[in-house]
């Protein structure tokens, strides 16, 4: 240092430094706390990574990876990460990831579809997605087992959450013009609506699912019925024409309505899940149901035109069953055929008091047997009548007709045969049909054509009559010399006649003038 | 060009950074206050090494996070969105837009670690005490400098729209945890720029000749 202080002698001194400086800087703390923070940021995004799960769709139709996100009430829960489509190409598969803490929602019943705006006769839903976009919409599951593959519902369901109120199942014959979210009605009030329905499995009927909300599903007990609340119901009875619709909405766009009826005892509150029968109208939803439904078979071999199954089965008016099944058979030995009707007939509303322990038992078919065999022996007999003279639709009756040939009830065989007696208007058939047939082999033909001919001899008859008449008119005449002849001839006649008395006077005097001749007048 | 180069160090002479005042430090000691203005002097920036390796570590650790995390969540009636740097480049590219997606890239992505890898090599060429190219390196250093400042624009820029686009409940921008990083990649760095010394780049050169080959 000494050589650079006499080189430039006049540069003043700096005053010391107070304190030294360690080796390694105190900056080091800033990479530190760099690192700290950016190890802990990562950490919470690794932490806050939920789960990935992936949604198979049939078409990803107004999805967008990277957009579209899953709501479940309206929270944002996910959102897909990729689309991309199934090996086997018919469908697409949405890699979702869900925010996290959403692992306990994965569980095998949570449901996954997609909302776009839908107009579905009542309902008009999803309209937001006409700004946001298609989103994929979220019901959680309520089981406990895990899952991460999930498959879209194709239809979105109607009633999603935990809306207060409960589900009942409903078997109907058909679906008719119901549809997801078509209104179910109580007293006029909407009440529920249907949220799924489906075929089931044998094809031979639809199951509804239907949901009533709180707290109109407590007027649901397991008494209450469900019918078609569709359209118009116009019925013509004696009484007059009823009409019955429940709203104008519902005659547009179809509904369902139920009532419990009044009388009965108070049931309670149905249990979810319930299976009820939905029947086709109001009429029918309230016919008592068959208590204990037996099947006879009758036998008939009139037509049975007109008969279809679901035909009443009455008894002096008093409908006790219905015809279930129509069929003929053929017997080949004596080449006749006879029409097999089987009816279901409770006997209860024939008015028969069954006693005694519960439906089914031996006791009481035994019961139900002696009954039966006296009536039958009364001359219980099933008997086609005309219900419709317009439609020419057929109901059997049953009636008790005392004249008719006795039969005797056969239990062994199944069903029970009950015998049957022609009908009112079979017999009269029978003879117009002798009738018109007889008349039907007159020849016509014939007679005409041999009136005809008669006629015309008739008419030439006639023709020479009349100049017959004519010509004896002119010889009848006063001046004609007819006349004049047969007067001299009648006088002739008459002095012939004369001539004749004076012979039979003389002879009577003289007899032997006939052996000897007149004597001459000796005299 | 004189052959012989002076340098303040050698002769045992400090300069004051405040006041240019040249002083000579204490006897025995390197280090000082400025006579004058009390500014604290030394031969070269103290621990300027150190500190830069301090602070560009510090910006390399955050440029991860800035690029990893959403800078931008914009909120629409479709849902909320968020966006990285590099997820709006690949939102800009397109046929028409790609010349503001490079901006984007240049600016966002490519200058922070542009400037990170600028002062690394500076810093590494220093302490092996190369003695090659030392104006390419000095230019380099002013550039990176000059820069520094600038990259702050995106962060402005972020603010500004976050500020200005809140048509709730319509659309609103808010800038997300992403930003803070990229704030802090660009402050680091150019902390990193402003400790780093030049001086030093031009001290391995210990003769003169050579600096001039």
């Amino acid at each position: 240092m000494p050589d650079r202080d006499k080189n430039i002698p006049d540069v003043p001194e700096s005053r010391t430094l107070s304190r030294k400086r360690t080796g390694l800087s105190l900056v080091w703390i800033i990479p530190i706390v760099a690192a700290v923070i950016g190890a802990w940021v990562a950490v919470v995004k690794v932490l806050e990574e939920g789960p990935t799960i992936t949604i198979r769709l049939r078409s990803a139709e107004g999805l967008e990876a990277g957009k579209t996100k899953i709501h479940y009430n309206g929270v944002d829960v996910g959102s897909v990460t990729s689309i991309r489509l199934t090996e086997d190409h018919k469908g697409v598969i949405a890699t979702v990831a869900m925010v996290p803490k959403t692992e306990a929602f994965l569980v095998e019943d949570t449901k996954f579809w997609v909302v776009s705006p839908r107009i579905s006769g009542a309902n008009v839903t999803g309209l937001g997605t006409l700004i946001s976009g298609a989103y994929i919409g979220m019901e959680i599951g309520k089981s406990a087992n895990k899952k991460r593959a999930f498959e879209a519902l194709a239809i979105p369901p109607v009633v999603t959450g935990d809306l207060p109120g409960r589900f009942f199942i409903l078997k109907s014959a058909d679906l008719g013009s119901l549809d997801n979210g078509t209104p179910i009605y109580f007293r006029h009030l909407q009440v529920g609506q249907i949220a799924s329905y489906e075929l089931d499995k044998d094809g031979r009927g639809v199951t509804l699912k239907v949901f009533v909300n709180a707290p109109y599903d407590q007027y649901v007990t397991p008494g209450t019925r469900f019918w078609h609340a569709s359209g118009i119901d116009l019925s013509l009875t004696a009484t007059g024409v009823s009409l019955q619709t429940q709203s104008v909405l519902s005659m547009m766009v179809g509904g369902l309505a139920f009532e419990t009826p009044a009388i009965g005892p108070a049931l309670p509150p149905a249990d979810p899940e319930t299976v009820f029968t939905l029947y086709a109208n109001r009429t029918e939803a309230f016919r008592p149901p068959p208590k204990n439904p037996q099947t006879y078979l009758l036998v008939f071999n009139q037509s049975v035109r007109g008969l279809e199954p679901g035909a009443p089965v009455e008894f002096r008016g008093i409908p006790v069953g219905q015809v279930e099944d129509v069929r003929a058979e053929a017997d080949t030995k004596n080449f006749t055929f006879s029409i097999l009707v089987t009816i279901s007939v409770d006997p209860l509303r024939l008015g028969v008091k069954v006693s005694g322990p519960g439906a089914g038992s031996a006791e009481q078919t035994a019961v139900h047997r002696q009954m039966v065999d006296a009536l039958v022996s009364h001359g219980l007999r099933a008997q086609l009548r005309t219900g419709n003279l317009v439609t020419g639709a057929l109901y059997v009756a049953l009636d008790l007709f005392p004249e008719a040939p006795p039969f005797k009830v056969d239990w062994s065989t199944q069903p029970v045969r009950i015998a049957t007696v022609p009908g009112k208007f079979e017999g009269i058939d029978a003879t117009v049909a002798s009738i018109v047939k007889k008349l039907d082999q007159v020849p016509y033909q014939e007679i005409g054509e041999d009136l005809r001919k008669t006629l015309a001899d008739v008419d030439q008859t006639l023709g020479s009559a009349r100049r017959t008449m004519d010509h004896a008119d002119t010889l009848i005449a006063p001046d004609a010399a007819l006349d004049q002849e047969l007067t001299n001839t009648l006088r002739e006649m008459r002095q012939a006649a004369q001539g004749l008395r004076l012979l039979s006077d003389y002879l009577e005097r003289h007899p032997e003038a006939l052996l000897r001749g007149k004597k001459e007048d000796s005299k | 060009m004189s052959p012989a180069v002076l340098t303040a160090m050698q002769q045992g002479l400090q300069t004051c950074e405040a006041c240019g005042l040249l002083s000579r430090p204490a006897h025995g000691a390197d280090e000082g206050h400025c006579p004058r203005c009390a500014e604290e002097l030394a031969f070269r920036k103290p621990g300027s090494l150190q500190r830069t390796w301090a602070f560009l570590i510090a910006a390399a650790v955050c440029y991860i996070p800035a690029n990893m995390l959403p800078v931008l969540t914009t909120t629409t009636a479709a849902g909320a969105e968020s966006d990285t740097i590099l997820g709006g480049v690949v939102l800009l590219w397109s046929p028409t837009g790609w010349p503001l997606s490079l901006i984007v890239l240049i600016a966002s992505v490519m200058i922070p670690i542009g400037k990170i890898v600028a002062l690394v090599f500076l810093l590494v060429t220093v302490q092996r005490g190369s003695i090659k190219n030392n104006e390419q390196r000095i230019r380099l250093y002013r550039t990176v400098v000059f820069i520094g400042r600038w990259s702050m624009v995106d962060v402005f820029v972020d603010t500004f729209t976050a500020a200005l686009v809140q048509l709730q409940p319509l659309m609103a921008v808010e800038p997300s945890s992403g930003l803070v990083f990229f704030a802090a990649v660009v402050v680091l760095t150019m902390l990193a720029a402003e400790s780093f010394d030049p001086r030093l780049i031009w001290d391995a050169t210990r003769s003169p000749e050579i600096s001039h080959a």
